[in-house]
């Protein structure tokens, strides 16, 4: 047996995980100690055990899930903190600051929403948001996120592999990519008035990493559904790829024959490819991709990390892209 | 208010009013309180405070002559001197956190961005300017010699605010940039005015120079041509 360094999660096998029933027993059993069955000592330590297990932020709704059995799922890093999820993030249609869309998201209006899933599907149709929610059981995955500008963090989703709605949609043979279409209306975003990119923001997957079953469509954060300025009600979380090819705030998915021009793509072609995948070893034209600093986690004066090809989970995706030349479908 | 200027204290206020963006940043870095991403607070913000301190230099010498609190220019060493020390503050955060003190690193990563190379510039520029602040340099330089060497400060102004554009036209955010980008081109361009109306006027009249040590002869003699 020899040793490698951490390439993500990934299970041998189905033993490997821990059974639902498991792990639930034993938050009851810390929960009991915590009450104080337990000598003092023991039940404060249990206590904050069994809080950082169950504690919800509660500021939006609950959204119960249950664990996933998805290989590469769970990382075991520690997940960021809730504030700097919700705090420190790019959503260009609230604003260019990464405290903007913090500031600015409560104008979104999540209800009514619908999701058009349209295309080269043989069951095209318009999905309300409620039955969007209850199409597939509700799944805990916590990602790593990296995104193109250096940064990382650890985020608890819930939602369902993207793959439930893509098989339900039935697409016909001619559905070669996939193209995520978000909101785009002034009034509600202020950041839309602006030129940095062209609106609606469009983003695209080709079809075998849409069925990826890692590729996420989430509705919620921390055990709770999203926050307006991380994508309510619905986005979708590719956790090998750079961050912005996880649109927010979908409105339309969209099954086509050729690539999507995606926006990043139209704004800067040089600077940003259709792929986008996380790799250290492709530098941004203006920045090396080899190192990342992990928010809320790695001191001031800490070095930053060393980035991981495909964001670690090239155990889960790296077959997809075996033969292709990655620096040149960056 | 003239009085209030000449007054020693004046400095040590100056001094320590200037020093407080420092304490805050620190202070900030200590107790964790500069956000989700201290290290990218501390280099922008530490950026911010190079573009003030470049702007209130550069605006002591319009605010001295239109004024006429020549008492002013006792400040402009310190202000000058503060802008390096905050630009050197800005450059070693950037190579510290950024770079992990990795010389390697930061030569490679320096011209891979235009932006970074362009505001390394201005640094370097910086470092004779501060290196001849002293007395005895302007002595040893010889007054003209000297004025020409610090004229460097216009350069090192656009290439600070042509650094601020570059780094925010990859959001398109030009908002912040224009308030700095008029700034010094009012200070520039009165500069510029007053060079080309004195050179109209009279040739071979001495025009006023910039550097310290004209304070009491050369502005006040200009001054006093321009009023007649």
């Amino acid at each position: 047996m020899h040793f490698h360094p951490d390439r993500g999660f990934a299970h041998r096998s189905a033993s490997e995980i821990t059974p639902r029933a498991a792990y639930a027993e034993r938050r009851d059993l810390l929960k009991l100690i915590g009450t104080g069955v337990a000598g003092a000592a023991l039940a404060g330590w249990a206590q904050r055990v069994a809080l950082a297990q169950a504690a919800r932020p509660g500021t939006q709704a609950a959204l119960p899930s249950v664990k996933s059995s998805v290989a590469g799922a769970i990382v075991m890093d520690k997940p960021t903190r809730l504030g700097d999820i919700t705090g420190y993030n790019n959503f260009y249609e609230f604003g260019t600051d990464k405290a903007d869309p913090a500031r600015n998201a409560h104008t979104l209006k999540t209800r009514p929403w619908t999701v058009a899933v349209e295309g080269e599907v043989k069951k095209p149709r318009a999905y309300d948001i409620d039955e969007l929610l209850r199409l597939s059981p509700q799944e805990e995955r916590i990602y790593r996120l990296r995104c193109v500008e250096g940064w990382s963090m650890v985020v608890p989703w819930t939602g369902y592999s993207l793959s439930e709605l893509i098989k339900r949609v039935e697409p016909t043979g001619n559905a070669k990519f996939v193209e995520f279409v978000t909101l785009a209306d002034t009034k509600q975003m202020p950041g839309v008035a602006s030129r940095v990119l062209d609106w609606p923001y469009v983003e695209g997957l080709r079809m075998d990493e849409a069925m990826n079953p890692l590729a996420l469509l989430s509705f919620g954060l921390y055990g709770e559904l999203l926050t307006n300025q991380n994508g309510a009600p619905v986005r979708l979380v590719v956790p090998w790829k750079y961050g912005f090819k996880s649109g927010k705030s979908i409105v339309r998915i969209r099954f086509v024959e050729k690539q999507p021009a995606t926006s990043w793509e139209k704004a800067a072609p040089n600077e940003y490819g259709f792929y986008s995948n996380v790799n250290p070893g492709v530098d941004h034209p203006r920045w090396s991709q080899a190192t990342e600093r992990r928010i809320g986690e790695d001191g001031l004066f800490a070095k930053r990390r060393p980035t991981l090809l495909f964001n670690g989970y090239e155990a889960q995706v790296g077959q997809m892209y075996a033969g292709m030349d990655l620096k040149k479908f960056y | 208010m003239k009085q209030l200027l000449l007054r020693p204290a004046a400095k040590l206020v100056l001094f320590t009013a200037c020093l407080l963006p420092f304490a805050w940043l620190f202070y900030g870095a200590w107790a964790d309180q500069l956000g989700p991403n201290p290290a990218e607070t501390l280099i922008r913000g530490s950026g911010g405070w190079v573009l003030r301190f470049l702007c209130l230099t550069l605006a002591v010498t319009p605010l001295r002559q239109l004024s006429g609190w020549h008492a002013l220019a006792r400040f402009r060493r310190m202000l000058g001197l503060f802008t390096f020390f905050y630009a050197a503050l800005h450059f070693l955060s950037y190579a510290w956190l950024d770079m992990g003190f990795d010389p390697l690193a930061i030569l490679r990563d320096i011209p891979k961005r235009p932006f970074a190379l362009v505001g390394f510039a201005a640094f370097l520029l910086m470092l004779p300017l501060a290196a001849t602040s002293f007395n005895r340099a302007i002595k040893a330089l010889g007054a003209a010699r000297w004025r020409a060497l610090h004229r460097l400060v216009y350069a090192i102004a656009l290439l600070g605010v042509l650094h601020f554009f570059w780094m925010r036209s990859a959001k398109h955010n030009y908002a912040e940039v224009a308030v700095y980008a008029v700034i010094v081109a009012l200070l520039l361009g009165w500069r510029v005015g007053k060079a080309w109306i004195g050179a109209r006027h009279d040739a071979r009249q001495l025009r006023a120079p910039d550097g310290l040590d004209a304070v009491a002869h050369g502005c006040e003699d200009a001054d006093r041509r321009r009023q007649a």
